[in-house]
């Protein structure tokens, strides 16, 4: 680093950490602080870093075994993004178990820090923005560079969207065991942890949008509509879902721009889209890239791909009032919610065929090549969680199932088997191929993998749907007097057994990761287990001989 | 009549045809003839570089 550049770098952190001590000494409460306080620890860090020109980067870059030299791409910051994914997907499932153990054995409730009303956002947010949100990035990075034959457009900036979204998820994370929230369903972080996110998801934006203004190819391909729909909706839905007034500019409280029922309404929106967008049309992008390369098959229909999308884009937002059935929300909004639902069925099964249709003649794959196993049992739950969704929307059907522990497993079939299953599918792609590996350090071990993620997921979503309609079904039962049969307590403990075996499938599926991060980890190390590959032609040395003369008659 | 109710006529009527106008067209744009090339070239354009850029 030149000197002057250190300097400058040096002088900058310090005017950070000059701001955020008087913000921590400022702050109107506790926890506004401590925030201060971690902006202010990482800008002495970083302070101190510039001043004695130590580059942590590259010394991590070394400790991860990262290729030197210059490549044709940029994948640097791709490689982080893989990291970083999995990292955070370790946590993000290990605090699963942990609140599913905690349902289990409220013992586990630890005051107040480590209570299940704080530690419940820090999983949903570390697996949906944590280890979701970085495999986007990471992967979205990959592809429009592929498809578009051109490097990133702007670097640094690519680089600072990379790790500003590491910061908003330390600071939304260590902000919820604060007990920091606006307590909007995966909305949870405060207004000024909002306004950071948001600068960050513009920067992304530019990034990926000069990148494809750059591009070498005529044609956008289809995976990068979806990432764009994505970065669009997501930046348009976060924006007015956490419009809000904050108490002090020196608090972290603040109070939404909504009330009443419009402000649980534009929750919904944002929240049924954040699925719609975040979690579907990302890693449908994810889909229409990687399923096909794995499988060195063009996908099934261009076409069918381009109805998908539209539709999608069409029919999704409309969804959300779903989340509000028997409210206080006007009944014509609820039917139009449920309405729409169900005719995303529609779209979501033509995705699922064409992706699924993409391996027609290469079927026998599935049997050799475990990432194509991953693949299919992702498409497969992205097939079995799009068709539950508009069945749960259907208003007779919400009225048993609504606030139960059904909604838990359908989100989980989700989240687990579809988000999950891709994502994995995609780091074992990517890992080779980024770090210059003949191939993955194991692929048993992606076998071993594969058959741990899916039997978890059949452990939870099966105990949730058992503990879900029981009950729904203990709620609305009625005596002869006209009086509820069960109270509340009663329902818990009938599904105690099934909230112990929920636990069990969220362990399955927190060592299958637990494999997944050593198969990595080798892999970075440039190792090759040794092994019996997954398939090989028959050989019988014994009937290879000619036959013996048959005596003459 | 109130504002609310007029964007609400608007959006019932006119507003409600065009979008589903436009849903329709992009939906049959990939049919219109002669795109089955184009659709084609798109689908393999993933395996034209196949060595990644590595």
């Amino acid at each position: 680093m030149q000197a002057e550049a250190a300097l400058g770098r040096a002088i900058l952190w310090f005017a950070i950490l000059l701001m955020s001590i008087i913000v921590a000494a400022t702050a109107a409460d506790h926890g506004f602080a401590v925030q201060a306080g971690i902006v202010a620890l990482v800008a002495l860090v970083l302070m101190m870093m510039s001043a004695t020109r130590f580059d942590p980067v590259g010394r991590a870059r070394g400790f991860f075994r990262m290729p030197e030299g210059a490549s044709r791409y940029d994948d640097d910051v791709i490689r982080w993004g893989v990291i970083a994914t999995m990292f955070w997907g370790i946590v993000g499932f290990l605090v699963g178990v942990f609140i599913a153990a905690q349902l289990a054995f409220p013992q586990l409730n630890f005051e107040p820090y480590l209570n299940f009303g704080r530690v419940r956002p820090l999983h949903t947010s570390a697996v949906i923005f944590a280890f979701g949100g970085n495999a986007l990035i990471a992967t979205s990075f990959y592809v429009v560079q592929r498809t578009c034959r051109a490097q990133l457009a702007f670097p640094a900036l690519a680089r600072f969207v990379f790790w500003g979204y590491q910061m908003f998820i330390v600071l939304a994370a260590s902000g919820y065991l604060l007990g920091i929230t606006q307590s909007k369903e995966y909305a949870e972080p405060e207004w000024y942890v909002d306004i950071w996110l948001t600068i960050v998801w513009i920067a992304y934006g530019a990034v990926f949008i000069g990148t494809l203004v750059r591009r070498h190819e005529p044609h956008i391909y289809v995976a990068n509509w979806f990432y764009l729909a994505f970065i669009v909706t997501i930046a348009m839905l976060h924006v007015v879902n956490n419009l809000a007034v904050p108490v002090s500019f020196m608090g972290s409280r603040s109070y939404s721009a909504f009330a009443g029922v419009q402000d649980a309404l534009t929750q919904w929106w944002y929240g049924h889209n954040a699925v719609g967008f975040f979690l579907t049309a990302g890693f449908l992008a994810m889909m229409y890239y990687f399923v096909p390369k794995q499988a060195e098959r063009p996908v099934y229909s261009y076409r069918l791909s381009i109805i998908h999308f539209w539709s999608l884009i069409f029919l999704y937002i409309w969804a959300g009032p779903h989340h509000l059935h028997y409210t206080a929300l006007p009944d014509w909004a609820q039917t139009l919610g449920m309405v729409f639902s169900v005719m995303l069925w529609m779209p979501s099964w033509g995705g699922m065929i064409n992706g699924l249709m993409t391996l027609n003649g290469a079927w026998d794959k599935v049997r050799t090549d475990p990432i194509i196993r991953m693949m299919v049992m992702a498409l497969a739950f992205y097939g079995m969680s799009t068709f539950e969704g508009p069945m749960l929307s259907i208003k007779s059907v919400n009225s048993l199932s609504h606030y139960t522990d059904w909604t838990i497993g359908h989100v989980h079939s989700g989240a687990l088997g579809w988000n999950g299953m891709i994502t994995f599918a995609c780091v074992y792609y990517l890992v080779p191929r980024l770090w210059r590996r003949e191939r993955m350090f194991s692929l048993r071990m992606i076998n071993w993998h594969f058959w741990l993620a899916t039997v978890g997921i059949v452990f939870y979503a099966a105990s949730m749907w058992v503990a879900g309609i029981t009950q729904g079904l203990m709620w609305r039962e009625y005596g002869a007097d006209g009086y509820l049969v069960n109270n509340f307590v009663d329902t818990v403990a009938a599904l105690h057994p099934m909230y112990v075996m929920r636990a069990f499938g969220g362990l399955l599926y927190l060592s299958g990761g637990a494999i997944m991060a050593w198969n990595v980890w080798m892999t970075m190390a440039g190792r090759l287990r040794d092994e019996k590959p997954m398939r090989d032609a028959a050989y019988d040395p014994a009937a290879d001989r000619p036959l013996p003369a048959e005596p003459a008659e | 009549m109130s504002v609310y109710e007029t964007l609400r006529h608007f959006a019932d009527s006119h507003a409600l045809i065009a979008m589903f106008g436009v849903f329709a067209i992009l939906c049959a744009w990939p049919f219109r003839p002669g795109a089955r090339a184009h659709n084609r070239t798109a689908a393999h354009s993933i395996f034209k570089d196949e060595n990644d850029g590595e």
